[in-house]
């Protein structure tokens, strides 16, 4: 594999950018792997990547239905940050954070990250409390968070209407936090798996699973029928239908996320800025856009579009916070399906399948995981043991009630 | 924008409703295994295709009812008052009530 360096990239400018090599290899569907990894969003890639170069399994294929990056990975509003409540999800976020800290280097491909902070704002006497103590929680955890108060917010943010309808009571900050490239992310991972020898297959749906005594022995997909040794699902908001098909059920309600980008405009905004109870975040892109999102359409949906009235919703909120933008035109709208589960904390690790293997349930906030979620995924799958950061994201803990409640981190702000 | 035909008040729109989410399997008896009460508790169908749901009309008659609604399109394709039996759906029009948008 070439690498990508300053003197690669000054050199084919030189030569009008002809002839850059494919940055990963897209390949037919083989007749047999170690390891089928379902899904080729960033979940399914970062797995197949630590797979290859943590624990020597390279004989991988990623099978993808459509094409690389298209699901929530490419949808997603980019959201990179750790400060979560509970131990269990602080730990593993933080892993994540860290990784992405060293991402670009690790895998020669500019992720760009950005930590240019991530605001959350209270409007309440009673919100400020509460945010207090989940800040607080935080630095117990060993991560950063600092709470302000509005006149600090107002300084950083210059642009905010802090006498709002419902007026900034203050917020904190995790100064780590703020954005990176989420097409970057994908592309990455599947060049530096492409490079270690995985098989990346597009337009190859996985149909079906063939199961031996409770045990997967492989799948049927729209390409033919592949064996494997171990399957893992990183299929996002299909979580459930290829449960179905292995025959079992999950915790899982699948809904329509979206979010909208302005047209571009010059640095304006450079927070990540939050607000959980009017239902809104908002960020600037590094090319000017202003990206906002909020929650999910509150039904069960396949459609990968989202309705016009939580976009009404997202739109008020955003205009009443920062009156500068009611002129803004907005370029595009869209959706991704997300998988959400009753905590609102990944489903990661065994199923009742033997060596089948799912990565899921990560709702509106698993970009941020992906680092972490493919490192402790591919151990999981290399060991046939749970990973100890993710030993309590497991199935199981439905039966035994140990759930991780993380709805107040990751209930709005992704 | 949905349409959702409420039975008590007609057509009306998304905005002056709730979904209350999948209707559960039947409630299991006292004694079974924690298996079954957790699947009962927190596993659901989630299907792609229809869906036979509860939608509470919240800035209406604030009544609850039933909806047969299609996941991918969208389509409502019944509405049932609570204790009605579940309508049957063979043809692609069996609709009890006019689809939603
Ligand atoms: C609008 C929006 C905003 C978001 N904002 C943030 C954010 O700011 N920060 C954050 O951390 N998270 C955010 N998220 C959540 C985040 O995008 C997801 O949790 C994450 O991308 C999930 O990654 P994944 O690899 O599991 O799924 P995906 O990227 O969706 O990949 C799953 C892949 O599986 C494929 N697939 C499905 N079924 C099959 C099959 N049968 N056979 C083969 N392939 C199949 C799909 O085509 C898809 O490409 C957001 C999500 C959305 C929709
Ligand atoms: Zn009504």
């Amino acid at each position: 594999m070439r690498g990508y360096s300053f003197a690669s990239l000054l050199g084919r400018a030189l030569r009008g950018h002809r002839g850059w090599p494919p940055a990963w290899r897209s390949a037919d569907p083989g007749k047999a792997y170690d390891v089928v990894v379902v899904g080729a969003g960033g979940h399914g890639l970062a797995t197949a990547y630590y797979l290859a170069k943590n624990h020597g399994i390279t004989n991988v294929a990623v099978l993808e239905k459509g094409w690389l990056g298209g699901g929530n990975t490419g949808r997603n509003t980019q959201v990179t940050r750790s400060n979560y409540f509970w131990p269990q999800s602080a730990a593993f976020f933080e892993r994540s954070l860290k990784l992405y800290e060293g991402l670009s280097r690790e895998l020669n491909f500019n992720v760009m990250l950005s930590q240019r902070g991530i605001l959350t704002l209270a409007h309440s006497h009673h919100e400020m409390e509460a945010l207090r103590r989940w800040a607080n929680a935080i630095r117990i955890n060993g991560i950063d968070s600092e709470v302000l108060t509005p006149a600090e917010i107002g300084r950083l943010v210059p642009l905010i209407n802090l006498d709002a309808r419902f007026p900034v009571h203050g917020g904190f900050i995790q100064r780590r936090g703020g954005i990176s490239r989420h097409d970057a992310v994908a592309w990455g991972y599947a060049r530096a798996a492409s490079a270690l020898g995985v098989s990346i297959v597009q337009q190859c749906e996985v149909t079906d699973f063939n199961i031996d005594n409770r045990r997967v022995t492989g799948v049927s997909t729209t390409r033919g029928s592949i064996a494997a040794d171990k399957v893992c699902i990183c299929v996002a908001g299909h979580t459930s239908v290829l449960a179905a098909k292995a025959g079992f059920r999950v915790p899982v309600t699948s809904m329509a996320l979206q979010a909208m980008v302005s047209e571009p405009l010059k640095p304006c905004l450079d927070t990540v800025v939050i607000s959980p109870v009017i239902h809104m975040y908002v960020s600037q892109t590094d090319r000017g856009e202003i990206v906002v999102g909020g929650g999910a359409d509150a039904y069960n949906s396949y459609a990968q579009r989202g309705g016009i009235p939580l976009l009404e919703e997202n739109l008020a909120a955003l205009i009443e916070l920062f009156p500068a933008f009611s002129r803004l035109r907005l370029m595009r709208q869209w959706a991704g399906i997300v998988d959400i589960t009753p905590d609102t904390t990944p489903i990661m690790g065994h199923t009742p399948v033997r060596n089948l293997y799912v990565s899921g349930g990560w709702g509106t906030g698993g970009y941020k995981a992906i680092p972490a979620g493919g490192e402790t995924m591919a151990h999981t799958v290399a060991n046939d043991a749970p990973h100890p950061l993710i030993a309590e994201f497991g199935l199981d803990r439905f039966e035994s009630g140990a759930l991780i409640d993380e709805g107040a981190a990751s209930g709005v702000a992704h | 924008m949905l349409r959702i035909p409420c039975p008590f008040c007609g057509d009306r729109d998304e905005a002056e409703f709730r979904c209350g989410g999948e209707l559960p399997r039947e409630i299991p008896q006292p004694g079974v295994d924690d298996d079954a009460w957790s699947d009962y508790l927190f596993n659901r169908d989630n299907p792609k295709g229809l869906v036979h749901e509860r939608w509470c009309h919240s800035f209406g008659c604030n009544q609850w009812f039933n909806v047969v609604r299609d996941t991918v399109t969208h389509r409502i394709h019944a509405v049932y008052r609570p204790g009605e039996p579940r309508p049957a759906l063979d043809g692609p029009c069996a609709t009890a009530a006019k689809s939603g948008g």
